[in-house]
């Protein structure tokens, strides 16, 4: 029999080669052949379309996810692991040639809908795989909030210099129309608010990129359009980042299972092109504002009653409250909810040391506490994250001083069970402290750029700072409890990866 | 290439070591020694930290220690045999030879062709044995500079 095989390994020096050799020797001393297409740090030469067509089977002897994996579709697959390959490639052999015979006892031709992945034969771990789908969808989120986080962030800093400390706050007021009706090239202002515009836009792919690229995981192309049409859906329903893993994964399993159809022959041509994108995406999109976007609004109008029934009285259990909520879901309906109550309260302020003033500095210091937590906990503990991690907790500094939550999301969707409480810890201290300190500030955003603003700044900066070496303590010691091995080698390869920028 | 993957001095053959972490630290030792590795902790971490991820150990009495390493001058291999065995987590046993392999981080691809190579070689037994039954450092240096050749 002919076998075409990938092989990759978390290093990309070793592993990946030692498997190939192996594979290819004992293909041949059992009488086969093999032709492996090693993806490795020394990159990879892809295999003849020719010679996978001719193959009758296909072998992964892959700890990373297979790029290009729609080449092998419809051919019988073992899906055995790096360390099966090099520890025991006869047998892994021998699985390959049992499920080419299965497939061939089958008598069932093998579908051949050009981007379906072809079911393993052996399943890896379900916890390992939707780790896997999510930490592929996170770093294809990463470049977008690096991008349109720094650029917001600039455009806020440029305003400041361009206005005066009100900047921040003035730079969001300018309708947009003005860049490209009536763009100065001297005028500060329009450059701030240029910055800001693009910043917010490429932000504004957070959520459906996320969404895509865990559909994409898990279901190749066919999950791309559903998961980005389920993740805008999310967006504007207000269901945040949770709610664009939840379409990523909806997307991504109803364009699998899609593919998956065995249909008439005459069909099949316009499966991919027509029938699973228009069927993906409706009942994506159906489901999303049907089925996720009512609880959304629940949640908010029962949180917002509940918060407003509380009143304003006891400060300082408000404080925590709020940070909580603010560092529960970075974005999502919970900490909308929070945001939204601080700055509704604004109009009955008139000073910036009024109780509605301070509210609000207290969901501003509080918003700001996961990126800046998780920037200090790259910073310090280098050895504990992964290398994309580290960049990303370079310009978390910038995100978290420009009250850009979102900035925590890719370490928060990547591991929520162990970010989140971390982050809702810091931003619950920073929050009661606030209170305590009475700092507070009339504007709405703007983060450490409106700090001239804010009555008592030394104290609100301190209360944010406690904070954030708070949470940032929490993560590291969340990041020892209960890690599996096999966690960290998927991690590390999956930013290994995305560095090399193959994915 | 300027440099060999292996050198004389890369090799210990009775290499005494209680566990895989004092192993691996001898041989780095010997990098630094021979000016390959700017920084023996710093090293020592990135091999530690990748074989934390998945133990390195092979059937058949093999260690294989690795890391891309930004602490890394050249690509390296310094070979160590442990006649009493040292854990590397493989599931047949101890590893009696011990491979070290020391990458660059910023390798071009000539840097890591070499080192594929050098992992194409491992998986072979007669390469294997004829290390492990080498008569001396010199030896052990010939047989590698010999059969790893890049494709």
């Amino acid at each position: 029999m002919k076998f075409v095989a990938v092989s990759s390994c978390p290093t990309g020096i070793a592993h990946t080669y030692m498997a190939a050799e192996a594979l290819e020797q004992a293909a041949a001393a059992a009488g086969h052949e093999c032709v492996v297409e090693t993806q490795g740090a020394a990159g990879s030469s892809p295999l003849d379309p020719a010679v996978i067509a001719a193959a009758d089977g296909v072998i992964f002897a892959a700890d990373l996810e297979v790029q290009g994996r729609e080449r092998f579709a419809g051919k019988p697959l073992v899906d055995a692991g790096v360390k099966a390959a090099v520890h025991d490639a006869a047998a892994v052999i021998a699985q390959a040639v049992a499920a080419v015979e299965a497939a061939q006892a089958s008598g069932r031709p093998a579908p051949v809908s050009p981007a379906a992945p072809a079911a393993p034969a052996r399943v890896v771990g379900t916890g390992t795989r939707i780790r896997q789908y999510l930490m592929t969808g996170v770093s294809y989120m990463i470049p977008f909030v690096a991008a349109g986080g720094i650029l917001i962030a600039l455009g806020f800093m440029l305003a400041t210099v361009a206005w005066g400390q009100n900047g921040a706050i003035e730079v969001t007021k300018v309708d947009p129309s003005v860049l490209w009706t009536a763009f100065e090239w001297g005028n500060l202002q329009h450059w701030s608010v240029l910055l800001f515009r693009i910043g917010a836009t490429a932000f504004g792919f957070l959520v459906p990129a996320l969404s895509a690229y865990i559909a994409y995981a898990i279901a190749d192309r066919p999950g791309i359009v559903p998961g980005f049409v389920g993740g805008t859906i999310a967006a504007s329903v207000g269901a945040g980042f949770l709610g664009g893993i939840a379409t990523g994964f909806l997307a991504g399993f109803l364009a699998l299972w899609m593919v998956r159809w065995n249909v008439p022959k005459g069909v099949r041509g316009v499966m991919p092109v027509v029938v699973i994108p228009l069927l993906s995406t409706l009942l994506a999109g159906a489901a999303t504002y049907l089925i996720i976007g009512p609880p959304m609004k629940a949640i908010n109008d029962g949180l917002t009653s509940w918060l407003d029934g509380l009143g304003t009285g006891a400060l300082v259990p408000l404080g925590i409250l709020l940070g909580l909520m603010m560092c529960f879901d970075l974005g999502g309906p919970v900490n909308k909810v929070a945001y939204v109550f601080a700055t509704t309260g604004l109009v009955n302020a008139t000073t910036s040391t009024d109780r509605p003033a301070v509210i609000m500095a207290a969901v501003m210091a509080a918003g700001m506490v996961p990126p800046l937590a998780i920037a200090l906990a790259t910073a310090v503990r280098p050895k504990e994250f992964s290398e994309a991690e580290r960049e990303s907790g370079k310009s978390a500094w910038l995100l978290g001083l420009s009250f850009i939550s979102e900035g925590a999301i890719p370490f928060a969707a990547a591991d929520p069970f162990r970010m989140i409480p971390s982050f809702m810890l810091g931003g619950a201290v920073t929050g009661g402290l606030v209170m305590a300190f009475g700092s507070g500030v009339l504007a709405p955003h703007g983060g450490f750029w409106v700090t001239p603003l804010i009555s008592s700044p030394l104290l609100f900066l301190l209360a944010l700072a406690i904070g954030m070496v708070v949470s940032a303590v929490a993560v590291l010691v969340a990041k020892q409890i209960g890690r599996n091995p096999e966690e960290e080698a998927l991690e590390s390869a999956e930013s290994l990866a995305a560095l090399a920028g193959k994915r | 290439m300027a440099l060999p993957l292996i050198t004389p001095e890369l090799v210990a053959l009775d290499l005494q070591a209680d566990d895989r972490d004092v192993a691996t630290r001898a041989l780095i030792d010997l990098m630094v020694a021979a000016g390959r590795v700017t920084d023996a902790d710093g090293f020592h971490a990135d091999v530690r930290a990748r074989e934390a991820q998945m133990a390195t150990g092979m059937p058949g009495g093999i260690g294989l220690p690795h890391a891309r390493s930004e602490h890394v001058v050249a690509p390296s291999l310094a070979v160590g045999r442990v006649l009493a065995g040292v854990d590397f987590g493989a599931p047949d046993g101890p590893a009696t030879l011990i491979f070290l392999i020391a990458a660059p981080a910023g390798g071009d691809s000539d840097h890591l062709k070499i080192l594929a190579a050098l992992a194409r070689r491992l998986v072979h037994e007669s390469f294997r044995t004829s290390i492990l039954q080498a008569e001396d450092a010199g030896a052990v240096a010939d047989i590698v500079n010999r059969e790893v050749v890049p494709s």
